[in-house]
């Protein structure tokens, strides 16, 4: 059975509303952004969404909250978008902060099959209410859920027909741990090659977590701040 | 001409970095820490999105949408540089293997408590790795200014605003005074020489010990 799509209309059919996703990426860097405007194009609804940070108003997954089709968002930093801040004032979406090694950590243990885990991170803090405590050793740590996925989407630079991944500079980010823990892994790359051309030494995501594998057209990668230096600095 | 606030403070923040060292610069003004660091140190910044090895921001023909600092601003990799996923950026910071992290702060209160990612009544953005770092890393050196833009004291008996983290902050370092948090309280270790002890108390909520090693600069 072949795991390639050709249209991430296919990818995507059984997505429904309601379902968890799991989206990589940091910022806008190492999104999946073909699945995101797939998702946009079939207005699947409820949708709640585990994923760093939530785009901008007109990219990423900025262009689902804008067409309400998040109900909930689990991330660590949601500023940079005007839509969420108006969403969630008005009470129209549930936000779940979490800190940033917690909630990578929370998804790699979803794909890792443990349940739960402890960390001092947040212990004194908001963020430690309503959470059991234990402590090891004299010191305090708070427990932390594992997030599994009903999908995830995933970018990686290349794949394989397999499904095995390899990323690209910082676009790694949070896209291998999004991998394991979606019970539908879909992987989109800008190349997608024949199996046995990647080395198996350099594969980051092995093939086992990818369920679906597309190859996307025209990236876009937009950068969310340009910064420059002059070419003399260093000189 | 004189040095700004910013300026003083980064210029003294500096001195926290020794030659050899794994550092995290949280976003602001310590990113601006990174400048100053001695050409002949081989020192090695983390950025929490997956870099260990932040280089200089490119020139035009270098920008790279897939290559940027967890400001999410462009950036380049040093020679020597390693990029990983969010687990393993994490695994870093919360085994305890970063030397020193310089981190921003709202307030700071006598007992180290660092409150820097919420102020209530405003729109939360979100903590990003700032919990995670201030307990992970070895040592944490908080960078601020001495009061608010309001004028008031932001070294606190209390934080008054949602802390990041409880007793985590090593060294606290504003324009006017640098302080430690030891076991037998928070204590003021150097000072500027343009004001006196009386002055900085009246702009110093927290309850301090004067070190007998005091150093003015």
């Amino acid at each position: 059975m072949s795991k390639v799509f050709s249209s991430f209309e296919d990818a995507i059919s059984d997505l429904k509303d309601g379902d968890t996703i799991i989206v990589g990426g940091f910022g806008l860097c190492g999104i999946p952004e073909k699945a995101i405007e797939a998702i946009l194009r079939k207005g699947t609804k409820n949708l709640t969404v585990v994923s760093n940070n939530c785009g901008v108003d007109d990219w990423g997954l900025g262009l689902l909250l804008k067409n309400k089709q998040i109900k909930k968002i689990i991330a660590s930093y949601v500023g940079e978008n005007k839509t969420f801040e108006q969403q969630f004032l008005n009470g129209e979406i549930e936000v779940e902060l979490t800190p940033q090694g917690t909630l990578a950590e929370r998804i790699r243990a979803g794909g890792a099959g443990i349940p739960a885990f402890y960390t001092a991170t947040g212990v004194g803090t908001p963020i430690a209410e309503g959470k059991p405590t234990k402590v090891f050793d004299g010191k305090t740590y708070i427990e932390e859920r594992a997030i599994v996925g009903d999908f995830a989407f995933v970018k990686a630079w290349k794949g394989d027909k397999l499904g095995n991944l390899v990323y690209r500079k910082t676009a790694r980010n949070f896209n291998p741990l999004a991998a394991m823990a979606g019970k539908i892994t879909i992987a989109e790359v800008e190349e997608l090659v024949e199996v046995g051309e990647l080395d198996p030494d350099e594969i980051h995501t092995p093939s086992i977590y990818v369920q679906r594998i597309l190859v996307g057209e025209r990236y876009e990668k937009r950068i969310e701040k340009l910064t420059t230096r002059k070419e003399e600095v260093l000189r | 001409m004189a040095l700004t606030n910013r300026e003083r403070i980064v210029k003294r923040a500096v001195q926290e970095i020794r030659d050899g060292m794994y550092v995290n610069l949280g976003i602001g003004m310590p990113t601006l820490v990174a400048n100053e660091i001695p050409k002949d140190y081989q020192v090695m910044l983390q950025s929490e999105n997956g870099l260990l090895g932040i280089g200089p921001y490119p020139t035009e023909s270098e920008v790279d949408p897939d290559l940027i600092n967890a400001g999410k601003e462009t950036v380049t990799a040093v020679k020597g540089a390693a990029f990983f996923d969010s687990a393993e950026s994490f695994a870093m910071i919360r085994g305890g293997h970063l030397d020193l992290a310089i981190l921003g702060g709202m307030e700071v209160s006598e007992k180290g408590d660092l409150a820097n990612w919420m102020i209530p009544g405003k729109l939360v953005k979100g903590m990003g790795g700032a919990m995670d770092l201030v307990h992970g890393a070895k040592r944490v050196v908080v960078i601020m200014e001495h009061l608010s833009k309001k004028g008031e004291p932001k070294v606190r008996k209390e934080c008054t605003l949602p802390l990041t983290g409880q007793g985590v902050v090593d060294r606290l370092i504003t324009e006017l005074a640098v302080f430690d948090f030891t076991d037998e309280g928070m204590v003021l270790i150097e000072k500027s020489k343009d004001i006196t002890l009386e002055e900085l108390k009246s702009k110093t909520e927290a309850d301090y010990i004067v070190s007998p090693n005091l150093v003015e600069w």
